[in-house]
């Protein structure tokens, strides 16, 4: 049995919407998280964020009871000496930055150290040329906000190792996430269905067959989606999300998957949804 | 106790204040005794603003036993816990 939190310390590489949500869930579930961002002032802030989340977590009863808060650190530069179990990738959704910060950052781990890529359409087997190693990547796919979304999808890449898949599966059970492992592919299961959906929730709005909450009122109540598209792009952000389904398009040659006009107009306007405050919807202000 | 928007100025403040910032938000009408959250009108992501939102208005720390959701389920209930943490006479 290896699921005493204290079995596992994770690195996270990018402190923005996800990298900070992950620090989150594992934090809560008594994993230490040392988190990492060249921005330094993101890094200044991120504490706080976390702090907002984890308070969030323990309203909607979403962390284990009695399991002490693990420590954050932060730094600008992976510090070695913290020693992580799993390292997370989840900086921007882009195949050549990804590629950069993960051939530079496993030369920095022992060699058998799991590499978690939080990519949300980029093949695995793409990001894994990259890495000293293939055998050690594997996709995780965390949803926002992941410390209320009890499921992940795991993505095993042809290159992939089973002692990374059983790793990494150990450490999501510690975080009290469900592991639904699926092959590699241009947006996994959850992306290819999602967000080509999402983005056609846009272009009904741009074509003015329906107001935003009209769109979300339909698919939550006739069609039983929880959230409703066009809030669930919020919650992504939009830039991801156009940056994800610029990646879709081009693995899978389907035109359509392309970022529409609607969606591109928001992300250049800087409404990128919940976490700048505006998107298809108003929040007042920027939600951490 | 009850506090209703009838129960006295303080409490119709306090109510007065909620009701609208929920109206500006959700963009509907809201009575006081509408549960946001059973109702479809709000998501548990909306919860957490109304936490920060009540925090900063009234100057109070929501923790502990009071971080539930049932405190933010009505305007009555946030109203209540208002009250009580800022330990109104009529509270």
């Amino acid at each position: 049995m290896t699921n005493e939190p204290s079995a596992h310390r994770l690195t996270v590489l990018g402190a923005g919407v996800m990298g900070a949500s992950i620090t989150t869930t594992a934090l809560g579930h008594g994993v230490p998280v040392h988190l990492v961002d060249t921005d330094p002032q993101r890094l200044a802030e991120v504490g706080a964020v976390v702090e907002h989340q984890l308070r969030f977590a323990r309203m909607m009863g979403s962390l284990p009871a009695g399991r002490e808060t693990a420590a954050l650190t932060t730094s600008t530069k992976p510090d070695t000496a913290f020693g992580p179990t799993v390292l997370v990738e989840a900086i921007v959704e882009d195949a050549g930055r990804k590629a950069d910060v993960l051939a530079e950052v496993c030369g920095t781990l022992p060699p058998d150290t799991p590499i978690v890529t939080n990519t949300s359409s980029i093949p695995v087997d793409e990001l894994a040329g990259a890495v000293d190693d293939p055998a050690r990547l594997i996709g995780v796919h965390f949803m926002n906000p992941p410390y209320l979304i009890p499921f992940v999808e795991v993505i095993r890449g042809p290159r992939t190792a089973g002692r990374t898949l059983d790793a990494v599966t150990s450490m999501l059970a510690v975080l009290g996430r469900d592991a639904v492992v699926v092959r590699d592919s241009p947006g996994f299961v959850t992306s290819r269905l999602l967000h080509p959906m999402l983005n056609d929730a846009a272009r009904l709005l741009g074509e003015g067959v329906a107001s935003a909450e009209q769109v979300d009122t339909l698919m939550q109540g006739c069609l039983g989606h929880r959230t409703g598209p066009l809030r669930t792009a919020d919650l992504i952000g939009l830039d991801n999300l156009a940056d994800s389904l610029r990646i879709l398009a081009e693995r899978t040659g389907i035109d359509s998957h392309r970022p529409c006009r609607t969606l591109l107009e928001k992300v250049r306007n800087g409404d990128l949804g919940r976490k700048s405050g505006r998107g298809f919807y108003e929040y007042g202000e920027a939600q951490p | 106790m009850t506090i209703s928007s009838t129960g006295g100025t303080a409490s119709t403040q306090v109510d007065e204040t909620i009701r609208e910032f929920l109206e500006t938000r959700l963009k509907i009408d809201v009575r006081p005794d509408l549960d946001l959250f059973a109702s479809g009108t709000a998501s548990s992501m909306f919860a957490m603003e109304l936490v920060v939102h009540l925090e900063q208005k009234f100057g109070i720390a929501i923790v502990g036993p009071d971080l539930v959701m049932d405190n933010f389920r009505t305007i009555e209930s946030m109203s209540a816990m208002v009250h009580r943490l800022r330990d109104d006479p009529d509270a």
